[in-house]
C-alpha cells in the first residue's frame, strides 16, 4: 500500500469513527429511540438529522470553493440523485422497513460496536435486501 | 419554551451534539478524500466480492468497496469508543421482536438500494448538497415510516 493510500484509509477510518461515535452519542443506535420519533413521542431525530445536514451542507458548499482539491485526492466527488420510479418506490419501501424495525443502515453497523447483538438480525435483513435488489436489477 | 422542550422528553443536547458529530465525520471524509459518505452503498458494494453478476460488478461498487468497508469499520470502532468510554460497556439489547428486525431490515436494504440512498445518503449527503430529488426521497420515506410505525404500534404490540 502506498503512503497516500494508507493516509486515505486512515482518514476514512477516522471519519467513520466520528460518524459512529455521533450515532451512538445521539442514541440513534437504539431502535426504540428511532421508533419513538416515528411515533411522534420524541423529536430528537430531527435535531440529529438537522445538525448533521447543516455541517455537511456548509462543508459541501465551502470546501470546493476554498480548496483546489481534497487533501488526499485530486478531485471532489459528486453524487447526483435523480427522481424516478425506482427512487420513489425504493424510498417508500425503505420507510416501511424503517418504521417496522427502527434500524437504518448506519445504526445497523454502528450498533454492533455497542455490544447489541440483536442488531445482527437487522444487519442480516439489510444485507439480504440489498442482495435481492441487485439480483432483480437489470 | 416549555412546550418546545416537551418535544424532547429525554433532553435535546445529546441529539444535537451527536448530529453535529455525524456531520463532522461526513465532512472530514469529504475534505480529506473528496468522497460522499452515504452508508447504504456498502451493502451492495460488499456483495461485489462474492457475487459475479454484472450488476454487482459495476465500477461504482468495485472501485469503492474497499474504502466503504473501512468507513463501516470506523463506524463500529467509533461506537465502541462511545460504549466503553461513556456508556459503561454494559451489553445493549432491543425489545423490538426479531421478526420485525429481519423483515424491516430486508425492506430497509431493498428499498435503500433501489432508491439509491438511505437516511444518510439522501438525508444527510443528498439534502446537504441541496438536491431536490433527495429531499423528495426523504419526504417519501418519512411518510411511509410514520405510517408504518404508528400502524405497527397499534396492531402489533
Amino acid at each position: 500500500m502506498t503512503k497516500v493510500n494508507f493516509s486515505r484509509a486512515l482518514a476514512t477510518l477516522a471519519a467513520g469513527m466520528l460518524f459512529g461515535f455521533g450515532l451512538s452519542y445521539a442514541t440513534m443506535v437504539r431502535p426504540e429511540v428511532v421508533l419513538s420519533f416515528l411515533r411522534f413521542q420524541d423529536w430528537g431525530l430531527m435535531l440529529v438529522m438537522g445538525g448533521a445536514m447543516s455541517v455537511v451542507m456548509l462543508t459541501y458548499q465551502l470546501a470546493p470553493r476554498l480548496m483546489a482539491r481534497p487533501v488526499l485526492d485530486d478531485h471532489f466527488h459528486k453524487h447526483p440523485s435523480t427522481w424516478n420510479r425506482d427512487t420513489a418506490v425504493g424510498a417508500a419501501l425503505f420507510g416501511v422497513g424503517w418504521g417496522l424495525c427502527g434500524v437504518c443502515p448506519g445504526p445497523a453497523i454502528a450498533g454492533l460496536g455497542t455490544g447489541n447483538w440483536d442488531l445482527l438480525w437487522a444487519l442480516g435483513g439489510i444485507a439480504l435486501g440489498a442482495l435481492v435488489q441487485g439480483l432483480r436489477a437489470k | 419554551m416549555q412546550s418546545l422542550l416537551s418535544l424532547f422528553p429525554l433532553g435535546w443536547q445529546h441529539y444535537l451534539l451527536g448530529g453535529l458529530l455525524i456531520g463532522a465525520g461526513t465532512a472530514l471524509l469529504f475534505v480529506m478524500t473528496g468522497r460522499i459518505g452515504g452508508m447504504s452503498t456498502v451493502f451492495s458494494s460488499t456483495w461485489s466480492f462474492v457475487v459475479q453478476r454484472p450488476f454487482f460488478q459495476q465500477a461504482r461498487f468495485v472501485d469503492s468497496r474497499g474504502w466503504r468497508l473501512v468507513y463501516a469499520a470506523g463506524l463500529i470502532l467509533g461506537a465502541l469508543v462511545w460504549w466503553l468510554g461513556l456508556a459503561g460497556g454494559q451489553p445493549q439489547a432491543t425489545a423490538v421482536p426479531v421478526w420485525q428486525l429481519v423483515v424491516g431490515g430486508f425492506f430497509v436494504g431493498y428499498g435503500a438500494r433501489l432508491g439509491n440512498g438511505c437516511t444518510s445518503g439522501h438525508g444527510i449527503c443528498g439534502m446537504g448538497s441541496l438536491q431536490l430529488p433527495s429531499l423528495m426521497a426523504v419526504l417519501t420515506f418519512m411518510a411511509t415510516a410514520f405510517l408504518t410505525a404508528n400502524l405497527a404500534a397499534r396492531w402489533l404490540v
